[in-house]
């Protein structure tokens, strides 16, 4: 097909100088006004997250009231500004800054996309202590029950995380049953119905803890601190 | 440069984006947003909010540069225009609102797509002068965001029997799930679009009668 | 999220969260192109196409701004690059394959404006896809929107076979159908766990 242009009231083709003239100046007029409303918000965005992790990190620990950011891999626990790439590690402390528990991040495929949640746990009882859900997109009124069913938060309430002899992993790894089959204090007895979803949970902070408790453990007895 | 083809500003420029020619039942644009985060009344209205005014500041700013902007890179220019508001949304949400922010998630960016936005500056922001342009996208800005709630207050009230977060029906009630999964999305705009077509068709039914009633 | 596998990855966008079917995503030429099985393939195969290049970009282009640490800038810099892919897959396209230019008209440089591959580069930088991960990602996401085109295509093209009542021709019925497909498409969650 030989397509002829057609061609309207338009009398001659502005120069690729005269294009490139108009989309550099729209395209400042916008940078500027990004640059200017990214600047303006900045405070803000950062003071609200900061909020909103304060309050996960609080929830999950109970009693905290200041925290610390870290980082922990394999290797063990980093300052949060070392350049260090792992898990992200929050340490609680109460009122007189004694530390009373961790936080640290884990995630599993669910049902439908991935759960990732913020867990608890107190070095003192050497358990988990709660968690929280940062995202999940799990079925409305199945999946979504995991932070309200009143049984599924009991499993939270002590969950046994205790470290083997080597303190190299967990003595017992934390695994999720089917509903009403639990029988010792590291399993997590699922919701009825909505098993893959609990078993998300529970594989997000059983893979998590296996790295995070050893690690903390061990930089507790070498550094005496967090 | 194209002509000014100026219209008086009338009633009419304001309300046929909200009725006539309403974005989302009569020319079914923008479905992504439309579909995606009606899940309750309040995300439609965070959504459409935001949707009004990048399409608002972005058609402005593009009938003030419409002498300026050469034909050949207008899209682009367009794009980048729109680009620079949906940000800014983006940015201010994030201060203002941070729970609303993660409902909606990538959706916000994704109004850059939207097409009424793009189509609104390409049949009309470029050829009207500002005034005419801003009552304009203000009544198609808020026809999209009725048609939001529209869809959103129906899939909160059957699949969660609140609306705006406010429990309506009580604690016995079942919530039909399906509304606020995916198909429930899909169900509920049917269910509107035939709802209309069937009140149209009633209209030009009714219509005939009375011209064959007054024949006699 | 780091350590997903690729296989995954792709299965993950194509059917458990297929992009059209669950996340609402490219429903504009999902409506609008599906009437013919033919350009239904077609334009899945293009947007596929544009969807990889993009994903690609977007993947250097993020990794750039970060570096710079503007990311600020990304939804401007992600919106030009799929442009420019399409007038690229556009011209391509022209030369080569003139036939199938023709036949997707009008519909190829909606691409740009498709959220269905926005959505690809934003979702990808979201979720920290690495590069072998992101260009899964948009194969999936492709098949995933070809797939959905296809079945609709070919039930709407049964439909015009059977008589509907006057009201519930057109967008209204194309609707109630994508509603079913969708609702047999979460028989799919649930393969990864």
């Amino acid at each position: 097909m030989n397509e002829q242009p057609i061609v309207f009231a338009e009398p001659r083709t502005p120069s690729s100088f005269a294009l490139i003239r108009v989309l550099g100046l729209v395209a400042l007029i916008s940078g500027l006004l990004i640059v200017l409303v990214y600047q303006w918000t900045l405070p803000t965005i950062t003071e609200q997250r900061r909020l909103a992790l304060e309050q996960a990190v609080f929830q999950v620990i109970p009693g905290a009231s200041r925290l610390a950011s870290y980082v922990v891999n394999q290797d063990g626990v980093h300052a949060q500004n070392s350049g260090a790439s792992g898990r992200a590690l929050y340490a609680g402390y109460d009122a007189d800054g004694n530390l009373i528990g961790i936080a640290a991040e884990g995630a599993a495929q669910g049902y439908a996309d991935a759960v990732r949640l913020l867990y608890g746990y107190s070095p003192e009882c050497q358990c988990v202590t709660g968690f929280r859900i940062v995202y999940s997109r799990e079925t409305p009124g199945f999946g979504d029950k995991l932070e309200t069913d009143p049984a599924f938060l009991a499993n939270f309430e002590a969950l046994d995380a205790r470290l083997n002899a080597e303190g190299t992993a967990l003595a017992n790894a934390i695994v999720t049953v089917k509903h009403g089959t639990k029988t010792k204090p590291w399993q997590i007895d699922a919701i009825s119905g909505a098993t893959v979803s609990s078993k998300a949970a529970g594989k997000a902070i059983g893979d998590s803890a296996q790295v995070v408790i050893p690690a903390v453990h061990r930089h507790l007895k070498a550094e005496g601190q967090l | 440069m194209r002509p000014d083809l100026t219209q008086p500003i009338t009633m009419d420029t304001f309300l046929r984006g909200i009725w006539r020619e309403n974005p989302v039942f009569v020319a079914l644009l923008g479905m992504c947003p439309v579909l995606a985060v009606t899940n309750t009344a309040t995300n439609s209205l965070a959504m459409g909010v935001s949707t009004l005014f990048v399409l608002v500041c972005s058609n402005m700013l593009i009938s003030m540069l419409r002498h300026f902007i050469p034909k050949q890179v207008r899209i682009a220019t367009y794009i980048v225009i729109i680009a620079t508001f949906v940000t800014m949304v983006d940015y201010i949400l994030q201060a203002v609102s941070p729970t609303v922010y993660a409902a909606l998630g990538a959706f916000i960016q994704l109004i850059v797509v939207n097409c009424i936005i793009l189509g609104r500056a390409e049949s009309y922001a470029s050829k009207n002068p500002v005034l005419s342009t801003a009552v304009n996208s203000v009544g198609m800005g808020l026809g999209f965001t009725l048609a939001l709630l529209m869809l959103g207050s129906v899939r909160e009230l059957f699949g969660m029997g609140s609306l705006f977060g406010v429990s309506i029906f009580g604690d016995s009630f079942q919530p039909w799930l399906v509304m606020i999964l995916p198909p429930g999305g899909f169900f509920v705009l049917g269910a509107w679009l035939l709802l209309f077509a069937w009140w149209r068709e009633r209209n030009v039914r009714k219509a005939v009668v009375e011209e064959a009633v007054h024949a006699r | 999220m780091q350590g997903e596998s690729l296989t995954f990855v792709f299965l993950n966008a194509a059917i458990i969260n297929n992009f059209v079917l669950a996340m609402f995503l490219g429903i504009c030429p999902f409506l609008g192109v599906s009437g013919k099985l033919k350009t239904a393939s077609s334009m899945g195969a293009a947007t596929t196409l544009v969807m990889l290049i993009s994903s690609v970009s977007a993947y250097g282009l993020n990794v750039l701004l970060s570096s710079f640490e503007i990311e600020f800038l990304r939804l401007i810099s992600y919106i030009a690059v799929i442009a420019s892919a399409v007038q690229l897959v556009e011209m391509t396209m022209k030369k080569f394959s003139p036939g199938l230019f023709r036949a997707l008209g009008i519909y190829l440089p909606l691409i740009t404006t498709n959220c269905a591959v926005l959505g690809v580069a934003l979702f990808q930088t979201a979720k920290e896809y690495d590069f072998l991960q992101a260009v899964a990602y948009s194969l999936g996401a492709g098949a995933g929107f070809t797939l959905a085109l296809v079945l609709m295509a070919g039930l709407r093209e049964k439909l015009e076979l059977s008589t509907v009542p006057r009201i519930a021709q057109g967008a209204g019925l194309s609707l109630m159908l994508a509603g079913l497909l969708s609702l047999s498409f979460m028989g799919f969650a649930g393969l990864g766990g």
